[in-house]
């Protein structure tokens, strides 16, 4: 397919535990363009947690490899080509919501003055200006995740990988910040490989959805959102979404959609 | 009414609760003659608590100073051995925490020994420790204090130090390796201060063990400036003098809750996150 | 539960450490009175062994008698400040200074009651050192539990008495447990240095006092030896106990 060189390109990654009895992913393919917004969606265990990880060298893959920005996962890890936000914030809480952000830039070895300047923009980005000398419990779920997606942006990386990063958030905050994000995405232009549990997110926010089928974890089918941008709330009362709501839907039973095994009349009893 | 002035009178309360309990202990027990053995009641063996104070302002010997005045040089001296001690020991503690962690089979092959350590009497050792670096290193006496003293600190300091060092958490780990971040590193910027909790918790119990480390460690070092001498010296002359001992206890009692309430103020300031986190 | 491979590198310290100990000695010419040869020193252990394992059990009757009487006492005064919440409240931060008062300082004082030759002297210092840890443990212990636990159980109309029977006592094992742990060592210890200030020459802190002021340290390091032992025996044996309490619990024993 030409086009520009993808951000990150999964080749035939299998991935097993426990010496091979458990079998997470199985042969994944999939490029990632730049630019791109791509979510991972399948149910429980499917693997779309440890595929993330393996894109971001924290898991070896058992077999196959990752390129990332043309160079192996691990050289990019060690570059610090992409930011991560997990579930969890993941905030040092003996440290400010200033000084949480600045740690990548800390260990890159920027000097302070640097760091401060990023950190005053980083904290306008997700718009907790003002917020800098208070501590994560004295936050909000909400408020916390927004500083843990300004620590991942804060080095600027062309990648951001996340894993559920609302997932523990209530519904409401979850639609908000999901419009943040998209704004975020779009000023600085980074790719993002996303992974959730939510339809709806994963329709709201990407460009293409990734529907994994349960373990052993494949991609079963790959849909183009061709929503427009930019995208808001109105977005999500349009008759289109709800069409590429049900795609999606309909491409996560098919992939569970496997014969169950027979329940004869003995088994019951 | 401030929360200060609630606990500064709710310590006065449980103060004169604990004065009503002794002396009314006394009076009952008088009264009733109660025994246990050879062991009785009275004026020798437990005087009255103003006597106990009392005796702080009396001449410690003939024509001498004031006892509070003598005590309080003792304790001055004590203490000065007791941090060093608890310096010692902590540093130490922290050192073998800190290579222990990082490797499990030093973990394996010495946690035992330092585990059993600590069930080696101190007064023990105390005078082949005192023999050894005042004979054979010509160490000051108060050397051979702190080193038994510190011997008392370094155990919970380690014991913490492993495991404030493994409570970091694993989601916070896989962030430091995506920041491609050296052992070091991880360490300074993560599990240590993680492990300030545990740590505080463990300078506490060290800071009382210093200062019994100490006391201790003077008798076989045969000081007398020290709260271990005055009170091997006032144990003497007990049948005498009984509210001296007495008086001696209730200023090394002072001497390490006042330890204690250093290490609290200093956790206070320095660990400053969500209030459950305070161990 | 390790298999015996998990206690290779320990042994392997233990024999490297007796080497280096009869090396450096023999290298360095220590004088024997001041750090005897290991050998030397289970020499004696040997011959004395009559004596010295006499003094240990004497004085680890004192270590046990003090350990029960004081856990015992914490564990009562914990109950008591567990049911009774602001009593507990107010007693704790003085339980806690109490903890840092050195109690070893009157270990003279208990001598002059009970008498130097009475193990009752020695016996109070260890029930004193026993009931403070014990105390503040298992307080902890019964009152951590997730206020979940207790809803559920007034939600089944349970009193008080229910409560802590079901639900605050067994999540207080583990916390009672450890503080036993720490407790049993402590016993030994205090007992051994409440001797020190003066004791039965049966006893094991007067016979180590007595060796090193004799410079009999061969001897003084035997008896050093059986103390140790005796406090690891003790330790070991909380443990035993502990997991067969605990069986149900599924947790890294620290």
């Amino acid at each position: 397919m030409s086009g520009p060189e993808p951000v990150v390109s999964i080749r035939t990654v299998s991935k097993s535990f426990v010496q091979g009895q458990v079998q997470a992913l199985q042969e994944i393919d999939l490029e990632i363009r730049p630019r791109e917004f791509v979510s991972l969606i399948g149910p429980s265990g499917c693997g779309k947690s440890t595929l993330l990880r393996i894109v971001g060298d924290l898991i070896q893959p058992t077999q196959g490899d990752v390129v990332v920005n043309g160079k192996t996962a691990q050289q990019a890890r060690r570059d610090r080509d992409y930011g991560i936000v997990f579930q969890d914030a993941v905030l040092y809480d003996w440290r400010t919501v200033a000084k949480n952000i600045s740690l990548p830039l800390e260990m890159a070895k920027w000097d302070r003055a640097k760091r401060q300047a990023r950190v005053g923009e980083m904290l306008e980005l997700v718009e907790l200006t003002g917020f800098e000398d208070r501590y994560p419990w004295q936050l909000s779920g909400g408020m916390q995740q927004r500083v843990s997606i300004a620590r991942a942006l804060s080095f600027s990386p062309e990648l951001l990988l996340m894993d559920e990063p609302f997932g523990a958030l209530d519904e409401m905050t979850r639609e908000r910040l999901n419009g943040e994000l998209l704004r975020i995405w779009d000023d600085t232009g980074s790719t993002v490989v996303f992974v959730t549990h939510s339809i709806a997110e994963a329709v709201f926010l990407s460009t293409r959805v990734a529907v994994m089928s349960p373990r052993p974890g494949r991609i079963a089918q790959v849909i183009d959102i061709d929503l427009p941008h930019p995208r808001t709330q109105a977005t999500r009362e349009e008759p289109r979404f709800f069409e590429l709501v049900t795609e999606v839907r309909e491409a996560l039973h098919g992939g569970s959609a496997r014969p169950a095994p027979a329940r004869t009349a003995e088994a019951d009893r | 009414m401030s929360s200060l002035a609630r606990r500064i009178g709710s310590f006065l309360l449980v103060l004169v609760g604990l004065v009503l309990l002794w002396e009314g202990f006394k009076w009952v027990a008088e009264a009733t003659e109660l025994r246990l053995g050879t062991f009785t009641v009275n004026d020798t063996t437990f005087p009255h608590l103003y006597d106990i104070v009392g005796q702080l302002f009396e001449p410690s010997r003939r024509n001498g100073p004031m006892l509070i005045e003598v005590l309080w040089d003792s304790a001055l001296f004590t203490a000065k051995e007791a941090v060093a001690g608890f310096l010692l020991g902590a540093v130490v503690g922290l050192a073998i925490g800190i290579v222990l962690h990082h490797s499990r089979l030093l973990q394996r092959g010495f946690l035992p020994y330092i585990v059993a350590s600590q069930t080696v009497p101190i007064l023990a050792i105390a005078p082949m420790v005192v023999v050894y670096l005042g004979g054979e290193l010509q160490a000051p006496g108060w050397v051979s204090v702190a080193v038994i003293a510190a011997y008392l600190t370094f155990f919970p300091v380690t014991v913490n130090t492993l495991r404030g060092l493994a409570s970091a958490d694993p989601r916070a780990l896989e962030l430091m390796r995506s920041y491609a971040a050296s052992p070091f590193e991880v360490l300074w910027k993560l599990k240590l201060p993680a492990s300030l909790p545990y740590l505080f918790a463990a300078f506490k119990i060290s800071a009382t063990a210093s200062v019994v480390g100490a006391m201790i460690g003077e008798l076989p070092s045969s000081i007398q400036d020290g709260l271990g001498g005055a009170i091997l010296n006032f144990n003497q002359y007990y049948l005498s003098s009984p509210e001296s001992l007495w008086a001696t206890n209730l200023i090394a009692a002072l001497l390490g809750i006042s330890f204690f309430l250093v290490i609290l103020l200093v956790e206070r300031l320095v660990v400053r996150r969500a209030p459950e986190h305070i161990a | 539960m390790r298999g015996a491979r998990g206690w290779v590198p320990a042994l392997a310290v233990f024999v490297l450490g007796i080497l280096l100990w009869e090396g450096y000695i023999a290298a360095f010419d220590v004088q024997r009175f001041l750090l005897p040869r290991p050998t030397d020193i289970v020499q004696t252990f040997w011959n004395e062994r009559d004596v010295l394992w006499g003094a240990g059990w004497f004085t680890f009757k004192e270590a046990l008698g003090g350990f029960a009487i004081g856990s015992a006492a914490g564990v009562l005064a914990a109950l008591v400040c567990a049911r009774w919440r602001p009593l507990g409240r107010a007693l704790m931060p003085y339980m806690i200074a109490a903890n840092a008062i050195p109690i070893i300082a009157f270990a003279p004082i208990t001598n002059q009651w009970f008498g130097l030759l009475n193990p009752l002297s020695k016996m109070v210092i260890a029930a004193v050192l026993c009931f403070f840890p014990v105390m503040v443990n298992t307080l902890r212990g019964l009152t951590s539990v997730r206020p979940q636990s207790i809803e559920l159980m007034r939600s089944y109309a349970a009193g008080e008495a229910t409560i802590f029977r079901r639900v605050r006592i067994p999540n207080s094992l583990p916390y009672l447990f450890a503080a036993l742990k720490v407790a049993s060592v402590l016993a030994m210890i205090g007992a051994v240095v409440g001797e020190y200030f003066g004791g039965s020459q049966e006893a094991l802190g007067v016979q180590i006092r007595n060796s090193a002021a004799l410079f009999r340290f061969e001897t003084a390091w035997a008896a050093i030896l059986v103390a140790s032992i005796l406090g690891i025996a003790f330790y070991l044996a909380i443990t035993a106990v502990e997991r067969v309490a605990l069986r149900w619990e599924r947790r890294g024993i620290e």
